[in-house]
C-alpha cells in the first residue's frame, strides 16, 4: 500500500487527543486502596479484540518484587498488534497492520501509613510517541478505615504521520486525581474518585477526514481540551451467614463532562463468588452512553473552524456482560500461589448519529474482548 | 427574605446548642476495628484478582468513548485500535 494511503487508512482511526489522555493514563486514576506494599507477583497475559474490523492482540507482562520491606519495583510490557479494516478505515483508504509496545517502570515506597507511587512509562508506535511521568500519595487516616489518594501525571508526545518526515505536532497533558475510599461496616466500602485531565497542543489526527456538504476535508479541533469525571462506587460482601462460598456486590457510576461538550454517563454492575475451593467467578454488566461533542458533525451543513467526525466524539452508546473464572493451579500457603484465568466480554456499540456512507444507516457493531493471565504470587 | 430569617435562627441556635453542649459530645472513633476488616481483604471484593486485564478493558474503553479519566484502573496505550 502506498504511504499515503496507509496514511488515510491510519487517519481513520487515530484520535490523538485520545492518545495522549491514554497515554497519561497508563500511570494515572490509580484507585484509593490501603496502604501496603503491593504483593510480589508475576503475571503474563494474551489479550484480544475482535470488532467492527478491528483485530487487536498481544502478550502482556508484569512483574512486581519488594526489597526491604519498604520498596517495590515493578515493570510492564504491553503490546498491541493492530490488524485495521474498521468503517473508517476502508470508507477512506484501506485495511493496514501497526504494532504499538508500551513499557512501564514503577516504584512504590511506604512511609508510615503513606504509600508514594512513582512511575514512568513510554509508549511506541510508527506514527506516535508518549512518554508519562506520574506520582501519587496515598495515605491511610481514621484508624485506617479511610485512604485518601491524591495524584498528578505529566505526558508528552509526539505526532506523526506516514509519509512526513519528522513530528507533525507535540501534545501535553496533566492529570490531577483525588479519592478516597471509606468502610463503612465489616461488609461494605464505599469511594469517590475524581479526576481532571488537561490537554494542549495538536489534539486531533493527521489523518482523519470531516465531511461537511458530503465532500471529506481533514479534520480541525480545538488545541485545548479539559475535562472531568467523577466515579462512585460501593462494594459489598453479600455472603449469607454460615455460607462456605464468599460473594460480593460492586456498583459503579462515572459522570464525565469536557469542554468539548461531551457529557458521558457509565454504570456497571459486579457480582463475583467462589465457585468452589480455588475457583473464582468475577461478573459484570457495564452500560455506557454519551452525547456528541459540540464541533462533531457526520455531514456538517455549514463550514465551521472545528469540525470532526470522529467516532469517539459521535452520540452513541454500548452495553454489555462479561466474565472470568479464576482456577488455583498449586497453592503453598505462605510462599506461592498460582492461578490461570480466562475472560470474556460482549460489547454491543450503537451509534445515533455515525452513518454507513452508502446506506445512511446509523453504524452499530459488535465487539468480543477476550483475555487469558497466568499469574503467580510469591 | 421572610423564608431566609427563619432559617438563619435555626443555624445560630442549633450553633449555640452544639457550642454549649460541646463538651457532650465524643470525638468519632473508628467503628470498624482492623479485626473486623477480613471480609474486606478477601478476594472476592477485588474488582479483579490480576492487574493486567483491567488495562485492556480501560484501554478498549478509551479509544471507542469520548471520556475518560478517574476508572480506578492502570491504562495505557493509544488510540489506534
Amino acid at each position: 500500500m502506498p504511504p499515503a494511503c496507509r496514511g488515510a487508512a491510519v487517519a481513520a482511526i487515530r484520535n490523538a487527543a485520545k492518545v495522549a489522555g491514554l497515554a497519561a493514563g497508563a500511570l494515572a486514576a490509580t484507585s484509593v486502596q490501603a496502604v501496603d506494599l503491593p504483593e510480589d507477583r508475576a503475571e503474563t497475559m494474551y489479550h484480544l479484540y475482535d470488532g467492527g474490523g478491528v483485530i487487536a492482540q498481544g502478550p502482556a507482562v508484569l512483574v512486581r518484587k519488594s526489597m526491604l520491606d519498604r520498596v517495590s519495583l515493578s515493570g510492564t510490557w504491553y503490546v498491541d498488534a493492530v490488524s485495521n479494516a474498521s468503517i473508517d478505515v476502508v470508507t477512506t483508504a484501506s485495511k493496514f497492520k501497526e504494532t504499538r509496545n508500551q513499557g512501564e517502570l514503577g516504584l512504590d515506597y511506604v512511609v508510615r501509613d503513606s504509600l508514594i507511587h512513582v512511575a514512568g512509562a513510554r509508549s511506541v508506535e510508527p506514527d506516535y510517541q508518549a512518554s508519562t511521568l506520574s506520582v501519587d500519595l496515598t495515605q491511610d487516616v481514621f484508624g485506617g478505615m479511610t485512604t485518601v489518594l491524591l495524584g498528578y501525571s505529566h505526558a508528552d508526545d509526539k505526532v506523526g504521520q506516514h509519509g512526513t518526515p519528522g513530528w507533525v505536532g507535540t501534545a501535553h497533558h496533566w492529570q490531577y486525581r483525588l479519592g478516597v475510599t471509606q468502610i463503612l461496616t465489616p461488609r461494605w466500602t464505599a469511594s469517590a474518585n475524581l479526576e481532571s485531565i488537561n490537554d494542549d497542543g495538536y489534539l486531533q489526527s493527521p489523518y482523519r477526514l470531516a465531511r461537511v456538504f458530503g465532500s471529506y476535508i481533514h479534520e480541525n479541533a480545538p488545541g485545548t481540551r479539559e475535562s472531568k469525571a467523577l466515579k462512585l462506587s460501593a462494594t459489598g460482601d453479600i455472603t449469607p451467614e454460615g455460607a462456605n462460598n464468599r460473594r460480593s456486590l460492586r456498583a459503579d457510576y462515572r459522570y464525565y463532562w469536557d469542554t468539548w461538550g461531551v457529557r458521558g454517563h457509565t454504570l456497571e454492575l459486579a457480582y463475583n463468588r467462589n465457585l468452589a475451593p480455588g475457583w473464582l467467578l468475577e461478573s459484570f454488566l457495564r452500560y455506557y452512553r454519551q452525547n456528541h461533542a459540540l464541533f462533531y458533525s457526520d455531514n456538517a451543513p455549514t463550514q465551521t473552524l472545528y469540525v470532526s467526525r470522529n467516532r469517539e466524539l459521535a452520540t452513541m452508546h454500548d452495553f454489555g456482560p462479561g466474565v472470568t473464572v479464576s482456577y488455583t493451579l498449586r497453592n503453598v500457603p505462605g510462599k506461592f500461589d498460582v492461578k490461570l484465568s480466562g475472560s470474556y466480554q460482549f460489547i454491543d456499540f450503537h451509534y445515533a448519529d455515525y452513518t454507513v456512507g452508502s446506506t445512511g444507516r446509523p453504524y452499530s457493531f459488535h465487539a468480543s474482548v477476550f483475555n487469558t493471565v497466568l499469574s503467580a504470587t510469591f | 427574605m421572610v423564608r431566609v430569617r427563619p432559617v438563619l435562627t435555626a443555624i445560630v441556635a442549633a450553633g449555640l446548642l452544639a457550642s454549649t453542649a460541646g463538651c457532650a459530645f465524643k470525638p468519632i472513633e473508628p467503628w470498624v476495628k482492623p479485626y473486623e476488616r477480613e471480609r474486606l481483604a478477601d478476594p472476592v471484593m477485588k474488582a479483579s484478582l490480576d492487574e493486567l486485564p483491567g488495562r485492556q478493558r480501560d484501554h478498549v474503553y478509551v479509544v471507542r468513548e469520548g471520556s475518560r479519566g478517574a476508572t480506578g484502573v492502570q491504562g495505557g496505550g493509544c488510540g489506534c485500535n
